[in-house]
């Protein structure tokens, strides 16, 4: 078992020095460390493309949540475009209701891919299958999207954390975010050094975002927190693309992303005690959630 | 490293709404199943932290039953498992606890039938990866880093031998290991990490040999 990085700065090195692409980083190492060929683990990644693909064309049809709290923005998104011009652009609203679209089917229990987790599934096939309209990419390059996400995923979640329960939103749709702005770069030809820069500027973003889901439902705000991490993740692509750079590492964001959730007060993270949960509307969604009377004091 | 696998952040496929809260827990269930063998007549679930504040929103509940009941993180049925379990009989207990454990999303399960029971505590770390650090009241002290298994035996000559003989055949090579047992001659535990992968077939061989009651993967 051989694990070729264990930080971003040492995946961009690789990558530099043996001059291949972060997704081949990963592809070689999942090879390595599951005794795996390259036929295997590129059919279970296509495997996993296929599941969003689905997700995302189901939540654009349109679903409803068990608990009617979320369900049919993705389609309220999609009928905007064909009417108007988003003054965001087309490129960013549709990565939106992509996301939107995952997260939706989500919470109505659909099938999903995690990516790196469930509540934050839709940043990373939501920003896919937008910038896929502009960039062409080949099948495989889709497929090498999803490694090279995950090998930004796979840094954060051993150096920091992908739980909101332990760290917080931030490492949850933050991560999420960071891992798509990294693959973006790699579909649109940036260098590896961009793909690190375009998951530090996301994730420097969404440093400090609390996790405090109404009536502990992955549904308020986690769908439009995915929405504005795919957003975030667009942006900070095109920012890295654009030759801008992090003033801190990628690899001292995530540690502050880490130090930060360790502080966070267990009431904002994922116990729906603090934060938007314990807002009166908060309360009262969630008190016809369950069907319980609120006791006025 | 607790994530080895990159399908450990893209990955699982899964029924939704939450992969620590959902995924995770139907795996922490799903080890308890493993390790029992067989199906349950009754089942007690113990929530702790962020599990018992949130379960019945995240679905940790039928979640953790429909690992139970041997259903994959992605089995459309999880939703329906409760009745599921009602159907079969099964007798169903959840525990909202209020004591603070070292992880936030923790739960401690107890199955058995007539002829026996189980009891392990899981926990669920994000991204649908679960770990289980207890199991009948032996602590797992495991690192993590490397592909595990437990195996549940009778405290008899040969037992311990037969299972590190096979994994020598198998060319796996264990890097750690520890034996415990509650009396002499009684039920007795392995827990083994080993440096490679061990097969579905390979877990299905342990499990042939005499003495051996049951083995399971707690770590991949």
């Amino acid at each position: 078992m051989k694990i070729l990085f264990r930080n971003v700065a040492e995946l961009v090195e690789l990558c530099e020095s043996e001059n291949i692409s972060i997704s081949e980083v990963m592809i070689r190492q999942e090879m390595q460390v599951r005794d795996k060929s390259r036929e295997d683990v590129y059919g279970q990644m296509e495997a996993n493309l296929d599941v969003m693909e689905k997700a995302v064309d189901d939540g654009l049809k349109g679903v409803k949540s068990v608990s009617g709290l979320t369900g049919g923005d993705a389609v309220l998104i999609q009928e905007y475009m064909k009417t108007h011009t988003p003054l965001s652009g087309n490129i960013v609203m549709d990565a939106v209701s992509k996301a939107v679209a995952t997260n939706e089917v989500n919470a109505a229990m659909g099938t999903i891919c995690a990516t790196p987790t469930a509540g934050s599934a839709g940043c990373v096939p939501g920003t896919l299958f937008s910038v896929k309209n502009q960039l062409n990419p080949s099948r495989e390059q889709m497929v090498r999207y999803l490694f090279t996400s995950g090998a930004f995923g796979f840094v954060v979640a051993n150096n920091a954390s992908i739980s909101g329960a332990a760290g917080g939103c931030q490492a949850e749709v933050g991560s999420a975010a960071g891992m798509a702005a990294a693959a973006i770069v790699e579909m649109a030809g940036g260098t590896p050094a961009q793909s690190a820069e375009a998951m530090a500027i996301t994730l420097k973003n969404m440093l400090g975002l609390v996790c405090d889901p109404v009536a502990g439902l992955v549904e308020v705000p986690c769908v439009k927190r995915n929405a504005m991490g795919a957003s975030n993740a667009v942006v900070a692509a095109d920012m890295a693309l654009a030759g801008v750079t992090s003033r801190i590492p990628c690899d001292e964001v995530i540690d502050a992303m880490y130090r930060i959730g360790q502080t966070m007060p267990v009431a904002l993270k994922e116990t729906a005690q603090g934060g938007l949960a314990a807002t009166p509307t908060g309360r009262e969604l969630e008190a016809k959630v369950y069907g319980i009377n609120l006791k006025k004091e | 490293m607790k994530y080895k696998s990159v399908f450990d952040i893209i990955g699982p496929i899964m029924i939704g709404p939450s992969s620590s809260h959902t995924a995770g827990a139907a795996r922490i269930g799903r080890v308890a199943r493993d390790l029992f063998g067989r199906e349950p007549k009754w089942v007690k679930i113990h929530l702790y932290g962020s599990f018992a504040k949130t379960y019945k929103g995240h679905g940790t509940d039928v979640a953790i039953v429909g690992g139970i009941l041997d259903f994959e993180t992605y089995d459309q049925r999880i939703s329906q498992s409760l009745t599921i379990a009602k159907e079969k009989g099964i007798k169903v207990q959840f525990y909202e606890e209020d004591a603070h454990t070292d992880h936030p999303n923790t739960a401690r399960i107890r199955i058995g039938d007539d002829d026996g029971d189980l009891e392990l505590v899981g926990i669920s770390i994000g991204g649908g990866k679960a770990e289980i650090i207890e199991m009948n009241g032996f602590e797992l002290r495991l690192s993590g880093n490397n592909p595990a298994i437990l195996v549940m035996h009778n405290d008899r000559f040969g037992a311990i031998a037969s299972v590190t003989q096979l994994l020598a055949k198998h060319e796996i090579n264990i890097g750690h290991m520890e034996v415990s047992r509650k009396e002499v001659g009684k039920e007795a535990l392995m827990v083994i990490e080993v440096d490679q992968t061990i097969s579905e077939a390979q877990l299905k061989e342990l499990e042939q040999f005499e003495h051996i009651l049951q083995v399971a993967r707690v770590v991949e």
